[in-house]
């Protein structure tokens, strides 16, 4: 990539996340790397646990303890966040990138007004110009479709899907160029959850910021997403653009994810879910971690863990048989050690 | 130790051991009560007149003698038994009543919750000490009054801090599906809610022991206990009474002193260990901690980046 334009906003490498515990660290995110485009949305998905929340705390820098970054780097806009001090992150923070949060209940304080709210994340990043305009709370609570005479209202006066709007608002207060959403709608009905992705669509247009929108509804992420990246135990072993990947998933567990889904247009397809439990990140299994619950396993994937595998159409997989079957196969875009131990 | 939370009076040991300050509270406490349980074998009769009065520390009284010719170690270890037992069981007594009302007043709330606040409020207005100072001026001098009258004056205060975590917890789902699953009002008092407040109550024991031990002594010190008794609180008050100041015998009162600010120093390092044993979230931080400090790493609010940079 020469041309400056197409540099992607966030770049994360080899990117390791472990949990310290009493018996020693435990490795919850294992060398991950992706990129991501301006403008563009990247949906992360993967069972709980799989590592998807941690690997987007981990570049905003706000896992909690006993978390600790063990390896890899994160380029925002060419800037690396695991080398920054305190005062840059918080400069980055919510100015370039943003978050809203699982629960809007718990993300908004019952005790300060809304207007309160969105002044007091004004006015932490007194520098920037868009933050001092009057009217701006005003603006923002138009910006995700509420009235400006709910500003002076308290959080528990709103409905669920408003309160996620107001974090929404909140999260866009700076104008950021990327923002995280982490598991927004899963406290909310299909409808309203429907409301809040179109109005999120509709201000990405609008402004142009990047997502990392993290879910477990892969039907949701395959309509809203450009591009899909699939985690299984601490690793990402699929990435492919969204169409794509629901037309033609490689990896075996994405085919597994994807059956289990019902569609609401295709046929009356039967749903298949994927036998047995994820393993323990304590002692994953030697080889492919998704090797004892797969149905198309062959030798080496006991032995061998598959690097993830550019193989064209902008889709990496990590599996040995997948990238056997694939006739134009590009080299590694990771080298991994050919066994990889706990 | 396994990555399960450990429990039991192993976990108890275990965090005092693992913790240096708690160690050295262990270690004070440990020291005094022994002193207080085995030292009257040891040293004679604290009322004997042995000497002179007002005699520095010799070889023959280490710690000198008092105004009334007593060997003032005696008195100091004789009196250590009283004021730790007084200590403590007034904190026991004032946590035990403070979390009668005070998760009482939370958990059921309505009527029950305004007569028990009424009450609460009530002894938390007067005034404790000048309280206790009247009530024990009135009582028949002994130990048993200046008990009472601490815990009396003293259970205010943990009753409005309990009956507010009884509030805050009682909104917690966990309640509620407790309720929906049919356990007792006394069983989600004992399993549900008061488990939560270990942490709590364990501070409140330790800092109601502190206010106990020393309230006692300056009631005792002010002439309010029996002075016949050999007490901490009543060889502070014979120091004065004979004119310690002025003649300049500090050997009959720093002992006591020393004892007193002793216990009290012990009690509060032994917290700190405690906070952890009731606390697992404590415990996970500190091997974290402790992985980032022997790592030569700081600890940083942001997730520390433990990279090895080239």
């Amino acid at each position: 990539m020469t041309d400056a334009a197409a540099e992607p906003l966030l770049s994360v490498r080899e990117l390791c996340v472990d949990y310290i515990t009493a018996t020693g660290p435990v490795r919850a995110v294992e060398r991950v790397s992706f990129d991501l485009a301006r403008g563009e949305i990247l949906g992360i998905a993967g069972e709980s646990g799989s590592g998807k929340s941690t690997v987007a705390q981990a570049v905003l820098r706000i896992l909690p303890a006993p978390a600790v970054i063990s390896g890899g780097q994160a380029l925002l806009e060419g800037a690396d966040l695991f080398r920054m001090t305190e005062a840059e992150l918080r400069s980055v923070r919510w100015r370039r990138m943003s978050m809203v949060f699982q629960s809007a209940m718990d993300a908004l304080n019952p005790v300060l007004t809304i207007r309160e709210q969105l002044e007091d994340t004004l006015r932490a990043h007194p520098s920037v110009a868009i933050g001092r305009r009057p009217g701006r709370p005003e603006e923002l609570l138009a910006l995700v479709g509420i009235g400006a005479d709910r500003l002076d209202s308290y959080p528990h006066q709103l409905s669920g899907g408003m309160r996620q709007r107001v974090g929404i608002a909140i999260a866009l207060a700076l104008e950021p160029a990327l923002v995280v959403l982490d598991e927004p709608t899963t406290a909310l009905d299909v409808i309203v959850e429907g409301e809040i992705l179109r109005k999120l669509l509709e201000l990405r247009r609008r402004f142009g910021f990047s997502v990392i929108f993290i879910t477990h509804d892969l039907t949701r992420m395959l309509q809203l997403c450009d591009r899909v990246a699939i985690f299984y135990a601490g690793r990402l072993i699929e990435q492919a653009p969204a169409a794509a990947l629901r037309a033609t998933p490689r990896h075996p567990y994405t085919q597994g994810l994807l059956r289990a889904f019902p569609s609401v247009h295709g046929t009356e397809d039967e749903l298949v879910g994927i036998p047995g439990a994820p393993p323990s990140l304590r002692d994953p299994p030697p080889g492919c971690r998704f090797h004892p619950r797969c149905d198309q396993v062959i030798d080496r994937c006991r032995t061998e863990a598959p690097a993830l595998v550019t193989i064209g159409g902008g889709r990496q997989v990590a599996c040995h048989v997948a990238v056997a079957a694939e006739p134009a196969t590009v080299e590694p875009a990771t080298v991994e050690p050919a066994t990889a131990g706990p | 130790m396994s990555g399960a939370r450990a429990t039991g009076v192993g976990a108890w040991w275990e965090a005092i051991r693992r913790d240096r300050k708690a160690t050295i509270g262990f270690a004070l406490i440990a020291g005094f009560m022994l002193m207080g349980v085995v030292g009257s074998w040891f040293v004679g009769d604290p009322d004997a007149m042995v000497g002179v009065p007002l005699q520095p520390p010799s070889s023959a009284h280490w710690l000198g003698t008092t105004g009334q010719g007593q060997d003032v170690v005696a008195q100091t270890v004789v009196g250590t038994r009283v004021s730790l037992l007084i200590g403590f069981g007034v904190g026991l007594m004032v946590v035990t009543i403070g979390a009668l009302m005070g998760v009482a007043a939370g958990y059921f709330g309505g009527l029950v919750d305004s007569v028990l606040s009424l009450i609460i409020n009530v002894f938390l207005v007067l005034p404790g000490l000048p309280l206790a100072i009247v009530i024990a001026a009135y009582l028949p001098a002994g130990p048993m009054t200046v008990a009472f009258v601490l815990v009396v004056t003293g259970w205010a205060w943990n009753a409005r801090v309990l009956r507010a975590q009884t509030l805050m917890l009682r909104q917690r789902d966990f309640i509620a599906a407790a309720l929906v699953s049919g356990e007792s009002h006394l069983r989600i008092i004992t399993r549900e809610l008061l488990p939560n407040m270990t942490s709590l109550l364990v501070a409140q024991l330790i800092g109601s022991a502190i206010y106990a031990i020393g309230a006692q002594v300056g009631l005792e010190f002010l002439g309010l206990g029996d002075v016949s008794a050999v007490t901490w609180g009543t060889n502070l008050y014979w120091a004065t009474n004979d004119s310690a100041l002025l003649t300049g015998a500090w050997w009959t009162f720093v002992p006591t002193g020393l004892g007193v600010a002793l216990v009290g120093f012990g009690l509060v390092m032994l917290n700190s260990g405690f906070d952890e044993v009731t606390n697992p979230r404590l415990q996970q931080e500190r091997a974290w901690r402790a992985f980032l400090i022997g790592g030569g790493h700081t600890v940083t609010r942001s997730t520390p980046v433990v990279v090895a940079r080239d």
